[in-house]
């Protein structure tokens, strides 16, 4: 089985009397551990299906299973609990918290998921430490460096130990060099089993994905598959 | 999300933005000081008053002659239509009723006083040697008037303070021969200085036995009777009783009125007490005004935090920990707001009470629960909206903005 199954998705904007079809009869499987580039131009509904898969939206129509469950029927908090327990967002313009230090920022999941503070602080320091973040962790975003904040923000979103990460244009706002670091980061986590999906115009970034959907005006154009090296 | 977690995460957010929080406390203090402050001045006010009161005496029944009542046919008023003089002779009958302590009876006229060549215009008041003790005044010198029959007219003066200075000045005035009216009197006494009360300055009065004062102006009638009871609680009884003596001496008709003075003093207290509460009526709207402030501030605080609480959805808060979260913060701003304007208004009461000494100018426990009450109730009332729009946004949409 697998761990995500979309079947005959459809998403339907109104933009006031016409309907925009943001994603129309899509259908994936993406299996655990995959790592999976999402392609294509500007309104292709790249960026709606991440939407969709990160349980932020809800789609018009068709089912969509995470880990065996169908998602699309919960109520709004059960969903916001997946969201707490088994996805991590990265987004392009980071989403930090500005009047939290970095070491705050990390923690803000384990807050909302009401983990005692003793435990959160072990965890914080653990996660400061694996993403070199030590000397940070009193600083506020304002105070950090692009590639640092992302490094924040990717440890928040691998805090809570997530089965699927989803990045939307994680580099899109950095540099090329820390824009490879960031990117090895992902693939690092990515290797130790966590799937990794990741929205990107960037063909470099795509390149580096094992499998590339291909979008364009709602549906899926291609899904290109590298054989894994053996 | 833990109560904990959620008060401090509202702290941080009230404190991430130290101008916006300073100007909305600063708006809720002063509704809060301001109903401390107004309540403290009237209610001050009515202290004020009730004390000048209690400063006439205590357990006063006060008899005036003349009664406005509306009687039909009845065996008084076939006699009689016209209400009669008050005497001595009712004045001494008075005493006979057993919860009565003392007895003055009062007899005033305007006359002029002079010695070594200095006139003045004065009011004599005739009355008995009781009256000292009834009204509580002290004696500068000498002696009040004598115990004594009140049909007797000794020829002897008691002087307040300022007629005594006007027209001695440093020489010594007791034993010396004054003229009053036609009549020469000794002045046997001077009062200490009291000041106001009943509508006359004490320091300006002349006081004669009540048989000189009625020879001296030619009357029978008294101007009022002051009956002193034997307690507070007697004060009651005591009106019954001596309404029934005056009922006796008139054949069954009462052509008198009596005061009590817990009834002047409860006509005041009602008067400044409502006054006090209009007062802090008019301080509550700024209070509500505050309110609305603390609304208008949050929803831009939603506004301006749409990205993060797009952010805080993503990763995994409920509506509900959202809206808690906001209302905690509009909790925390009133009643920050809330303690500061308890402490500005005690300030002001302060301030007040030093500018007028005369004036107990403290806050009233119920309007400072009532003011901070209020700030509490309509900060969470109006952060209730806000609360429920933040709790609302749709995550998509509000990621989307930076």
């Amino acid at each position: 089985m697998a761990q995500i199954e979309l079947s005959g998705i459809e998403r339907v904007f109104k933009l006031g009397d016409s309907e925009v079809h943001a994603l129309h009869e899509l259908s994936v499987s993406i299996e655990r551990g995959e790592y999976v580039a999402v392609m294509g131009p500007s309104g292709s509904g790249k960026s709606t299906l991440l939407n969709l898969l990160g349980l932020l939206d809800r789609p018009n129509a068709g089912t969509y299973r995470l880990e065996g469950r169908d998602v699309t029927t919960l109520s709004p908090d059960e969903q916001a609990e997946v969201r707490r327990t088994r996805i991590g967002f990265v987004f392009q313009s980071f989403h930090l918290v500005p009047r939290l230090t970095a070491a705050e920022n990390i923690a803000l999941p384990l807050m909302l998921a009401g983990i005692a503070p003793a435990e959160r602080h072990a965890r914080v320091a653990q996660a400061l430490k694996d993403f070199g973040l030590e000397t940070r962790a009193s600083h506020r975003p304002d105070e950090l460096s692009g590639g640092q904040r992302q490094r924040v923000a990717i440890a928040r979103a691998t805090i809570m130990r997530p089965a699927v990460i989803l990045a939307d244009e994680p580099t899109g706002n950095l540099d090329r060099s820390t824009g490879q670091d960031v990117t090895h980061l992902l693939e690092e986590l990515n290797a130790s089993g966590v799937t990794l999906i990741v929205v990107t115009h960037d063909p470099v970034m795509g390149g580096r994905a094992r499998r590339r959907l291909m979008m364009e005006d709602g549906r899926l154009l291609q899904d290109v598959r590298e054989p894994t090296p053996a | 999300m833990t109560p904990a977690d959620t008060l401090r995460f509202a702290t941080r957010a009230a404190t991430g933005y130290p101008l916006r929080t300073a100007l909305m406390v600063l708006a809720m203090s002063i509704g809060v000081a301001a109903v401390v402050v107004l309540t403290a001045l009237g209610d001050g006010a009515r202290r004020y008053v009730v004390n000048e009161f209690s400063a006439l005496g205590s357990n006063l029944v006060i008899v005036l002659p003349g009664r406005t009542a509306t009687g039909g046919l009845g065996l008084g008023n076939l006699i009689t239509s016209t209400p009669r003089d008050l005497t001595v002779r009712d004045a001494e009958a008075l005493l006979r009723a057993p919860l009565v302590n003392r007895m003055a009876p009062l007899s005033v006229g305007n006359s002029e006083i002079a010695w070594g060549g200095r006139l003045r215009e004065a009011m004599v008041v005739g009355t008995s040697g009781d009256y000292v003790d009834i009204r509580a005044f002290h004696m500068a010198e000498g002696s009040f008037l004598p115990r004594e029959d009140l049909g007797r007219a000794s020829a002897v003066a008691v002087l307040g303070t300022k007629v005594r200075e006007e027209l001695f000045g440093g020489e010594p005035a007791i034993g010396r021969m004054v003229r009053v009216g036609d009549r020469r009197l000794r002045v046997i006494g001077v009062l200490g200085k009291t000041g106001q009360g009943l509508g006359m300055n004490t320091d300006e009065l002349v006081f004669v036995p009540v048989a000189t004062a009625q020879a001296m102006f030619n009357t029978n009638n008294l101007f009022r009777i002051i009956v002193e009871a034997r307690s507070r609680e007697a004060i009651g009884p005591a009106k019954q009783q001596l309404e029934h003596i005056m009922r006796l001496r008139r054949e069954g008709e009462l052509d008198v009125t009596l005061i009590t003075q817990d009834a002047v003093l409860g006509t005041f207290d009602r008067i400044l007490g409502a006054l006090t509460m209009a007062v802090a009526g008019i301080a509550a709207i700024s209070l509500a005004v505050a309110g609305i402030l603390v609304m208008n501030v949050m929803l831009v605080a939603v506004t301006q935090r749409t990205a993060e609480i797009g952010l805080l959805k993503a990763l995994g808060a409920t509506g509900h920990n959202i809206r808690l979260a906001f209302l905690t913060e509009a909790a925390l701003l009133s009643l920050a707001g809330a303690i500061t304007g308890f402490a500005l208004g005690h300030l002001g009461a302060w301030g007040l009470r030093i500018a007028f000494p005369v004036l107990p100018a403290w806050p009233p426990d119920w309007a400072v629960f009532a003011g901070i009450g209020t700030a509490l109730a309509t900060g969470i009332l109006f952060g209730v909206m806000p609360a429920r729009r933040a709790a609302r946004l749709d995550p998509v949409q509000a990621l989307s903005r930076r």
